[in-house]
């Protein structure tokens, strides 16, 4: 029978899926939600790439003089302006490339000027639409104007915008800018070894000693995920600044500059890697340190051969991870950078230092790159480490063992100091009247409404932020995670969809906000009413912290059974019944995980919303970052504890709920 | 290795009788370049219970989907009761489901199970409620209905799942591999309950398995299938005795696969004997593969009839002399491994039943001479490379 | 019959612009502190109360990168105390609406626009110091510069800290003035010298100041303002005004071109010339547009007036990149060379 059947698929019509209601309206959701990733993350990027191309350039051949002779009599002569300089060459090329905010002198080409000669010049331009300044007046058009030696000083041109690639040039050519990448690797690199080591030995410790406490070391472990970057930058400062509790400590070292920022750096990704490696070490096989043991392999070389290797995944992964962290943040280097220079940092000076939003969107691209590129080699390594996930192995039962408990409870302890320590003395800080003059307690530090930053205010509209991120974010993020997996068929607009989800991880927090400021304050775009609105940051923590949220909400849905939706087609029930009666009461654990994710994120990012806030809109974590800045650094250190506690509380919360939840909605799970 | 498959059936039973209830027609399906079903044809009359019995992998879950609705085929038509259901979404056909995995709604209660489909049907609160009940005592569960199904067993699960796909009386039922995620007794003893409950429902069923067994003890009808093309279609006892092809003679059942030379017609050599076998037209001197099951294989000698009749040998052509090797008791029956100089260094399998070993007092190292009827030897093109 | 609908029409929109301007809400972009910012609005109120100021404060490079940004779309109706060099900046772009406030001629010319009619007024002036702190310097046994020139002796090496003028504009007021006073040459010659006594450049123009007087610096370029209110604070600092002058630069006013709300843009700049205004801005400023309004204001060193140079905001404006540039190419890349 079987031989007489052909090889390929008969020339016939293949057979169209009819659509079904339920197809329809899942297809229209992801391409609602594909159409909020296209608008809050595609556009957005592609009008910052463009603006890196956007360059500015002064065009001589706009501008035509006439001179006049002592006695202030013109001959009528026409001379151009870029013929002069062709003559001349009194302008060399390289200096006609310049920024949106360029102005170019005239007086070079008539090399016998002097402001205080008798002769006096006439300009005008050769379109109508040339501008050029009169001391700071603004002139525009083809008429001659007349004006005496002194004023034609005050003369200068504008530039005009074209296309090109010449602020990459620039940038490259400028030396502190082009530092800066080599800062920033160095500092990643750092910082990534330090962390990813320390991280593991703290994850080992917990995996493989029977030591005491580990508890409460776990939850050490975490907190630092609760408050902003910067905060340990501010608490540095109050230990090893000039004035700092322990300044003997650097030995003559400032704090301000590499040191800190690769201590801080430490501070804040510790909990990262920590994470990444325990599931790392959970997942590594019993069975082989059994037959390790069983061939008298001694404890160091088990190590080598048994646990690194298994590990290693989850190593990489960490260190990407750790990498990319520091790579683009900003408010450590701001905080406690001093003279060194970072990526993210530049973007900041450029932009809100000389307003020159071109020289920031090529910065942004710079600091694409080592991102996309620690993002590509994370995922490849994410889908090695699932597999080897997938392979069913024995978990690891520690014994105890005094010598090495006690090895493993010292080290963590030091960790742990460290960590407490940090938050410690911030809120010691926070609380101090005038450190280091007048030592008194006070609570004048969190009298913010009369500081730069926003105030209270702004720690309220944090909150506001968490939560509206958390409900809307969740709503969307689980929604179109639900779409994309279960939608039948479709592969078109899911392999889109997949694609848009991934890409959050590798934007930079600041590169995304600025793009926002490209995208969303242009005034041709229907949606520049959001601008400057609590909607706009909302949206922008959304975008910037989707990713996670996605790939929580995807594990969740891949782990419930792939049958459910032809059980209920086959019942004619419609998805959204199913979604509402089985697959958001199953999932309710991971909804809440990403509820709380969002929530604490939003409270503690700064790099997304730096560019973006308004007045109206002022954010704690920002208010570190301004109060910071403007010196108030124990208010900063105040509000900081603030954004802790509140998040502190608001896992609390989110772990009572849970069991709340878990206990009512849940009862199934228990036999 | 007899089972209770063997009954006789009508032969006419093979094909449908009537208009077919489910009829497909050149089913492709194609995942990218794959190619899991190969034109796919076939029709079921209502009430039947049909079984896609294949090795895993050959495409049954494929068609069963595609039936259902949800994976659509590539090329090929699909009528069910009359109407083109080719290309519609599987909300818009009619039939119930049932999954390997249950696929139960973890968070509800049986009876919300059960209800889940009835609920916006147009019936009242009582009308659900009693049909729940209704349906709990037929899958013989009647007081589970408050339980989750975490708390019921594996088997009890699979009930309500039946319950649930036969709640809204769909005219087709589909079973994707109901029972093999059930301990071994259990799985037994639910093939009888599932076939019951068919034939009280009348209701027309397919069930995807790969256990030949469970396929031939409970289908009306068996679909063998192999890398996506239908081997053959037919009874049980069709299957089992009539295999059409070497995949289906291999697959169900027990079978010796002798290398052969086709004789003349209905003649084939095997080592150096010839044998008269069940036909096969093959040209004289092709290489063939000659197929006898060992429970077909007929011991001679002193006792082999229970009558005490004489022990004729029906046609002696087809009797040779051969050697014990090896016997194993496996329970209900001996298996015999058996060599014989005739059939050169081929070994055979067979089995004989416990009073003949008794009665005739077989044992390793005896010789016995044994016959193989002419219509149970089977011969099928042999394959490239074998 | 249509004459009729024309008639109602514009009954019902004139209603709605009637509405409009009694109810008259302004957005103002401003740079001025926080704690000044509500005392400021409860002033103008209480002449004007039919209008309503809606804030919009943040430092001043980023109010003015948000203004560029804004260029092709202001959402700003007047500014209301921002540095003038940064309304120069955006003069030059035409973003300003042309107005000669009612009363104009009663400020100090320093504190008007040169173009007529001016396009901004200014209200106070902001100068440049330095915030000295007594007890570290004792401790480090450093002797109170009395000059620019002073900062530069060896004896000062790694105990100045002043702020980066790519990103303060307070950095920027004194870059400058040091090139007005000590010529081009002189002025990166200065500098140079400087640099070799700085331990770092600050984002903030006020941050030095904080942070001699949190004593994590002896000497912070800073300016007058914020070290008065740290010494408030406090702060054993001594306020210290270099003699050969120092930079200042003010807060200033002005319309946005293409504003909606033109009419109560104009009322709120005209009030804020006022000879009120300036006593209200004279709380926190000791130099205010106003002649004769200012009282000396506490802690403020009182040769304030004399010491501020004749500033040249133009040359400021104009040659505020190209400044930078030099900046940047000099100490931006030099200084790392240290870590
Ligand atoms: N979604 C799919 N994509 C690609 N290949 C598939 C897919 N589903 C099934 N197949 C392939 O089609 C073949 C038949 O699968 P299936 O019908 O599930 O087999 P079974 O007979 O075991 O039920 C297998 O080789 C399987 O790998
Ligand atoms: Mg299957």
């Amino acid at each position: 029978m079987s031989v007489t059947t052909p090889d390929s698929l008969p020339n016939e019509r293949p057979v169209k899926l009819k659509l079904g209601r339920d197809d329809l309206m899942m297809r229209g959701f992801i391409l609602v939600i594909a159409l909020y990733l296209i608008i809050t993350l595609a556009f957005p990027l592609y009008a910052m790439l463009s603006k890196a191309f956007s360059t500015f350039q002064f065009d001589l051949s706009q501008i035509e003089f006439q001179v006049s002779d002592e006695s202030g009599k013109f001959d009528g002569t026409i001379l151009s302006a870029a013929a002069l300089n062709e003559q001349l060459n009194a302008i060399p090329e390289d200096e006609m490339a310049t920024s949106s905010d360029g102005r170019l002198s005239l007086t070079p080409l008539f090399p016998d000027f002097s402001f205080r000669s008798p002769v006096l010049y006439k300009i005008r331009g050769t379109t109508e639409d040339v501008v050029y300044l009169i001391g700071s007046d603004r002139v525009s058009g083809t008429d001659w104007r007349e004006v005496d030696s002194n004023t034609f000083r005050r003369i200068v041109l504008r530039p005009v915008q074209s296309f090109g690639l010449s602020n990459f040039t620039t940038y490259f050519s400028t030396p502190s800018l082009f530092r800066s990448i080599e800062n920033s690797l160095f500092i990643s690199i750092v910082s990534t070894i330090v962390t990813v080591s320390l991280a593991f030995a703290f994850a080992y410790a917990l995996s493989r000693s029977c030591m005491r406490l580990k508890g409460v070391f776990r939850l050490i472990a975490m907190a630092p995920i609760l408050v902003p970057s910067l905060l340990p930058g501010i608490a540095l400062v109050y230990l090893f600044g000039i004035q700092g509790m322990l300044k003997e400590g650097m030995m003559g070292e400032s704090i301000y500059g590499p040191y800190g920022i690769v201590l801080g750096s430490i501070f804040f990704t510790f909990p990262h890697a920590f994470i990444i490696i325990t599931t790392a070490l959970a997942i590594s096989d019993a069975r082989l340190y059994e037959a390790a043991v069983s061939l008298r392999a001694s404890p160091w070389k088990t190590f080598w051969t048994v646990t690194i290797p298994g590990a290693r995944y989850g190593l990489i992964s960490a260190a990407f991870v750790v990498f990319n962290l520091v790579i683009t943040d900003f408010g450590l280097p701001k905080v406690i950078g001093g003279q060194y220079n970072m990526l993210a940092v530049d973007i900041y000076k450029q932009v809100i230092g000389q307003q020159n939003f071109e020289m920031g969107a090529v910065v942004s691209v710079v600091l694409l790159m080592p991102a996309f590129i620690a993002f590509a080699v994370d995922r490849q390594v994410q889908k090695k480490q699932v597999a080897l996930l997938s392979a069913r192995s024995v978990v690891f039962e520690p014994n105890p063992d005094r010598k090495f408990d006690r090895i493993c409870f010292t080290y963590c302890s030091l960790v742990a100091i460290f960590i407490v320590g940090i938050l410690g003395v911030c809120q010691f800080a926070a609380l101090i009247k005038f450190w280091p003059y007048d030592l008194s307690l006070s609570l004048k530090n969190y009298n913010f409404d009369v500081m730069d930053g926003g105030g209270w205010e702004a720690y309220g509209n944090s909150i506001k932020l968490g939560l509206l991120t958390a409900f809307f974010g969740t709503i969307v993020v689980f929604i179109g995670a639900y779409m994309v997996d279960k939608t039948r068929s479709f592969r078109a607009g899911r392999g889109l969809f997949q694609f848009l989800a991934m890409l959050p991880m590798a934007i930079p927090g600041m590169v995304l906000g600025l793009a926002y400021i490209f995208f969303f304050n242009d005034p041709n775009n229907p949606l520049n009413a959001i601008y400057g609105t609590m909607a706009i940051l909302v949206i922008v923590t959304i975008t910037h912290f989707y990713t996670v949220s996605h790939l929580t909400a995807v594990t969740a849905l891949k782990q419930m059974d792939g049958e459910f939706e032809s059980v209920a087609s086959s019942l004619k029930q419609p998805f959204y019944k199913l979604f509402t009666r089985v697959t958001v009461p199953v999932c309710m654990p991971a909804i809440l995980d990403i509820a709380i994710y969002l929530f604490v994120n939003a409270m503690t990012t700064v790099s997304a919303v730096v560019f973006l806030y308004s007045t109206d809109t002022a954010l704690a974590s920002i208010a570190v970052l301004n109060m910071d800045d403007a010196g108030d650094v124990a208010p900063a250190a105040a509000m900081g504890m603030m954004i802790f506690y509140t998040n502190a509380a608001a896992r609390i919360i989110h772990l009572a709920v849970s069991k709340g939840i878990l206990k009512r909605t849940q009862a199934w799970r228990l036999r | 290795m007899p089972t209770e498959a063997t009954r006789e059936l009508d032969a006419d039973e093979a094909q449908p009788q009537g208009e077919a209830y489910l009829r497909i027609d050149s089913l492709w399906k194609a995942f990218g370049e794959f190619i899991a079903l190969r034109d796919i044809s076939l029709s079921i009359s209502e009430g039947e219970f049909v079984c896609f019995l294949g090795p895993s992998g050959c495409g049954k879950t494929t068609l069963l989907r595609a039936i259902a609705g949800l994976d659509i085929q590539s090329r090929g038509s699909i009528e069910q009761a009359g109407k083109d259901i080719s290309n519609l979404p599987p909300a818009e056909r009619d039939f119930g489901i049932v999954f390997q995995s249950y696929a139960l709604f973890p968070n509800l209660t049986i009876e919300k199970n059960i209800s889940f489909g009835l609920e916006n049907a147009g019936l009242s609160k009582a009308a659900i409620s009693a049909r729940v009940t209704e349906l709990l005592e037929l899958v013989g569960l009647p007081d589970q209905g408050k339980k989750y199904p975490a708390q019921l067993s594996g088997g009890q699960q699979q009930r309500i799942a039946l319950a649930r796909a036969i709640a809204m009386s769909p005219g087709l039922l589909l079973l994707d591999e109901p029972l093999s995620a059930l301990d071994a007794k259990v799985r037994v003893h639910l093939r009888h309950e599932v076939k019951e409950l068919q034939r009280k429902l009348g209701i027309t069923t397919i069930m995807v398995t790969h256990d030949q067994e469970e396929a031939l003890s409970m289908a009306d009808r068996i679909v063998v299938m192999n890398h996506g093309v239908i081997e053959q279609i037919g009874t049980p006892t069709d299957i089992y005795r009539e295999p059409a092809t070497l995949f289906v003679a291999d697959f169900i059942g027990e079978m010796n696969k002798l290398m052969a030379i086709a004789g003349g017609p209905g003649m084939v050599t095997i080592g150096q004997k010839d044998f008269n076998s069940g036909g096969g037209d093959f040209p004289p001197g092709s290489e063939v593969i000659a197929a006898v099951r060992p429970e077909d294989i007929i011991p001679h000698g002193p006792g082999a009839r229970s009558d005490g009749a004489p022990d004729d040998i029906t046609e002696p052509g087809n009797a040779f002399e051969t050697t014990i090797k090896e016997m194993e008791f496996l329970g209900s029956f001996w298996r015999a491994r058996l060599v014989s100089a005739a059939l050169g260094d081929a070994e055979l399998i067979a089995d004989f039943s416990i009073n003949a070993v008794r009665r005739m007092q077989l044992s390793v190292n005896m010789d016995i001479v044994i016959e193989i009827p002419s219509n149970r030897l089977k011969v099928f093109t042999r394959p490239a490379g074998e | 019959m249509l004459q009729l609908k024309k008639l109602a029409l514009t009954a019902i929109a004139g209603l709605f612009v009637a509405n409009s301007v009694a109810a008259a809400e302004l957005t103002v972009y401003t740079a001025v502190e926080a704690e000044d910012l509500k005392r400021y609005a409860e002033e103008f109120n209480k002449a004007h109360p039919d209008i309503k100021i809606n804030w919009v404060r943040d430092s001043t490079g980023i109010i003015t990168a948000k203004l560029l940004a804004e260029k092709n779309n202001p959402q700003a109706d007047v500014i209301w105390g921002l540095a003038a060099t940064s309304l120069l900046l955006m003069k030059s772009e035409g973003m300003l609406e042309p107005y000669a406030p009612k009363g104009v001629e009663n400020l100090d010319k320093k504190f008007i626009d040169k173009s007529t009619p001016p396009t901004w007024t200014g209200m106070d002036a902001w100068v440049a110091s330095v915030c000295f702190n007594t007890v570290e310097a004792e401790k480090l046994g450093l002797k109170a510069p009395k000059t620019w020139k002073d900062l530069t002796k060896p004896e000062y090496k790694g105990h100045v800290i002043m702020p980066n003028p790519n990103s303060s504009g307070t950095g920027f007021l004194d870059v400058s003035s040091w090139l007005q006073m000590f010529g081009e040459e002189g002025g990166w010659q200065y500098m140079d010298a400087l640099h070799e006594n700085i331990a770092r450049y600050t984002h903030s123009g006020s941050k030095p100041c904080k942070l001699a007087a949190a004593g994590e610096i002896p000497i912070g370029v800073s300016f007058a303002f914020r070290g008065a209110k740290s010494k408030a604070d406090g702060a054993p600092l001594e306020i210290i005004v270099p003699e050969e002058g120092v930079g200042w630069d003010m807060e200033a006013t002005a319309i946005v071109a293409g504003t909606d709300n033109l009419d109560a843009a104009k009322t709120l700049v005209d009030w804020s010339i006022t000879k009120e205004a300036n006593e209200m801005y004279n709380t926190g400023y000791a130099v205010v547009a106003y002649p004769g309004v200012a009282k000396p204001v506490k802690f403020f060193p009182d040769n304030l007036l004399e010491k501020m140079i004749d500033n040249d905001f133009e040359f400021a404006a104009n040659n505020r990149k190209a400044i930078l540039e030099e900046w940047q190419k000099r100490y931006d890349s030099k200084s790392e060379a240290k870590s």
